[in-house]
């Protein structure tokens, strides 16, 4: 076990083009750390480096404290699991288990690799596959495999590689528990590469937003979504993702601050309209559940909010919540900043409706016009032209990772008690 | 397509027949060679199928009699320069293969382009310059006078067969392997090694069927013992006098010189197990 620490790290390929660029990162002993962003971000190459299949171009990576630039894989003592399992297909799944401790000759005994090879396998519920080849194995189960592999040997570090995409949904779902159920008990340092904002949210002790190449934010997953650092980061965490509405900061009939937007006027607290009132036109960042039916807003929290007006094109209901679409006419200075954001983040959609989480109790239907009330106080702004978020608050941020950061401590401690 | 499963009755019959038509039409000359090589001088005459009474004689012609010393030496110079060539041809098509499906570098599809080209060089419009270079620099009549010709037929489709191959093994293997703490080497001989071996093999016995079988070469660039292969040597078979015709002793060899191709195809079965890297990267 040990910790893992990035410092500048650059990856360019021969057309020079910065597949990784000056990303530093401190990965303590014992966290989970998420890599996190659409394909081509650069996550995968980034991991590939702390494993040493990639050469770094520039730029300083330790492992416990100590330079491994120029170490081979073998030497750096970490295990990985790969996206497509790459298990030995002639080998038995006890063989591929034991694979790596065979490789470490005459470190452990017959017995000890057997012993070893069988608690893994009990670990991971592969007791009766364990003389099966791979080929006969299930997704999940060549999965399980390969993290069996990885846990056989005393690594400093494990490393993921997007390892449930090739699960189906509710699979992904039940290895994603496993894993983490691992990672605590285990307690050993990993880093984990997905596109998946639901994996990075749910697994990561903090999670590292890149996009091209470039590391945009880590924190933990509170912070990444209470206090984004911009707008990328923002539209990436969180699902249904976060609506843009775009807006100019004013003041209204009754002197108060509000946000003029196509949608109607959003009163906004006053430390936001200040952050705000510079700018020719902002982006208001506003999450789908941050919107409720007037109607059933309770009394004392309604001043922390605003109310519109608007109607509805259609709904959709889950069961446990619904979702409404309202659409809207974009204002023509920020569709190219929506535009460009959409394809950062893989997805083509122009972001001209806004989404509203509902109450799934409620009956309205598309083509109703509601009273939405909004939670101003959660609302960010975000200065289109260099997507920064105006109004983030720092502090409360860093607070949030402090917050988990000592979750994470007694969730060791407990564990440590329990052994 | 429809699997088997699929067929109805009518269809079943109709590739039924069809089959038979063809395995009859490809097995009967083995089938008359076979019974050929059993009949006596006289009985090769009668117009029927079987020997009227079987008899070793063709063999023993060939195996011990008059024919032993040019079936014997033919078929020893057959088995080596074969598995020499075969050998060569496996060793050098595995590395070109594993470049053309590892790396990338100019001029690998003109590599490509040129192992094609080669193969469809006509050999008998090659044979007769060669056999004037060939007795020029001394080579003519000689193992190493057919080994070359031959890599010219088998280099080109190893090197095809191979990098199509190659290109379908789960190299991430490698990488895994690395990481689980091995040296490249141990990684290449543990992790891709196993996969690639049915593929090699496989290659080895197309490559070894062609040098077998090889008739234009093996006569016309030899002109004695020193290096003639059995299928020249059928051509040098006598009677025992000039008016017979050794049809018998020509049929028996044929016969033995089928056993091992044979022999190999069931051998080496198992090894070209498909789907042995089935379960390697996700199904």
């Amino acid at each position: 076990m040990a910790s893992i620490t990035l410092k500048n790290i650059v990856k360019k390929y021969g057309d020079g083009y910065p597949a990784v660029n000056d990303v530093s990162i401190d990965i303590d002993d014992g966290e989970f750390v998420i890599l996190v962003g659409p394909s081509g971000c650069g996550k995968s190459t980034l991991l590939r480096m702390i494993v040493g299949l990639e050469d770094i171009t520039d730029g300083e990576l330790l492992i416990g404290g100590e330079r491994v630039n120029e170490k081979a894989p073998r030497d750096r003592n970490l295990a990985m699991v790969f996206q497509n399992y790459a298990l030995y297909p002639h080998l038995t799944v006890f063989e591929n288990i034991a694979f790596p401790m065979r490789l470490a000759k005459g470190q452990f005994s017959e017995d000890e690799v057997k012993e070893k090879v069988n608690q893994a396998a009990k670990l991971l519920e592969l007791t009766e596959h364990l003389e099966r080849k791979p080929g006969n194995l299930s997704g999940g189960q060549r999965q399980r495999v390969a993290m069996g592999r990885a846990i056989v040997r005393d690594a400093n570090a494990f490393l993921f590689d997007e390892p449930l995409s090739n699960l189906d949904a509710k699979l992904r779902g039940q290895m994603r528990a496993e894993i983490s159920r691992l990672q605590r008990s285990l307690n050993t340092t990993s880093v984990y590469v997905t596109h998946d904002q639901t994996e990075a949210m749910t697994l990561g002790d903090r999670v590292a937003v890149l996009k091209k190449g470039v590391l945009q934010q880590i924190a933990s997953p509170r912070e990444l979504y209470e206090q984004p650092a911009n707008l990328f980061v923002a539209g990436f965490i969180g699902a249904p993702s976060m609506n843009f509405l775009p807006g100019t900061v004013e003041t209204n009939s009754a002197g108060n601050p509000c946000l003029s937007t196509p949608l109607g006027e959003i009163e906004l607290p006053e430390h936001l309209a200040a952050a705000g009132k510079d700018k020719e036109i902002v982006l208001a960042g506003i999450r789908p559940e941050f919107f409720e039916e007037a109607s059933q807003v309770e009394e004392r929290r309604r001043g922390h909010g605003s109310v519109i007006s608007a109607e509805l094109s259609h709904v959709e209901w889950l069961g446990n919540e619904q979702y409404g679409y309202i659409g809207y006419e974009n204002d023509p200075r920020v569709v190219e900043t929506l535009q460009r954001l959409a394809e950062d983040m893989d997805s083509d959609d122009l972001r001209t409706q806004l989404v509203v989480a509902l109450d799934a109790m409620s009956r309205v239907r598309g083509g109703d016009t509601i009273d939405l009330w909004v939670e101003t106080r959660r609302i960010h702004l975000f200065d289109p032209a260099t997507g920064e978020n105006l109004t983030r608050d720092a502090e409360a941020g860093a607070e949030l990772t402090r917050l988990a950061a000592e979750d994470r401590k007694r969730d060791r401690e407990r564990q440590a008690s329990r052994d | 397509m429809a699997g088997s499963s699929g067929l109805t009755g009518r269809q079943k019959l109709g590739w039924a027949a069809v089959s038979v038509v063809i395995l009859v039409y490809a097995l009967f000359p083995v089938a008359a060679i076979f019974a050929n090589s059993f009949k006596t001088q006289a009985d090769l005459g009668n117009p029927t199928f079987w020997p009227s009474n079987w008899t070793w004689g063709n063999y023993q012609e060939i195996f011990v009699g008059g024919a032993q010393e040019l079936f014997l030496t033919a078929l020893r110079n057959s088995i080596g320069i074969t598995l020499i060539a075969t050998f060569i041809a496996v060793v050098l098509a595995t590395l070109c293969a594993y470049a053309i499906a590892r790396m990338d570098f100019p001029g690998k599809r003109f590599v490509l382009g040129t192992a094609l080209a080669v193969s469809i060089f006509p050999v008998i419009s090659v044979v007769t310059p060669l056999f004037n270079l060939w007795r020029t620099i001394g080579l003519y009549d000689t193992w190493l006078g057919l080994i070359i010709p031959y890599l010219s037929l088998t280099l080109p489709i190893s090197i095809w067969t191979l990098s199509a191959f190659f290109r379908q093994i789960p190299w991430e293997l490698e990488q895994a392997a690395q990481v689980d703490g091995a040296t490249q080497w141990q990684a290449f001989r543990k992790a891709i090694v196993p996969l690639a071996a049915p593929g090699v093999f496989t290659t080895a016995i197309i490559a070894f069927f062609i040098a077998w079988n090889d008739f234009v070469y093996g006569i016309s660039l030899t002109s004695t013992e020193a290096a003639r292969p059995v299928p020249a040597a059928l051509a040098f078979f006598t009677g025992a006098s000039q008016f017979e015709e050794p049809t018998g002793a020509i049929s028996a060899a044929a016969i033995v010189v089928t056993i091992p191709v044979v022999l190999l195809v069931l051998l080496f079965q198992r090894q070209i197990v498909s789907g042995l890297t089935q379960g390697a990267v996700k199904g």
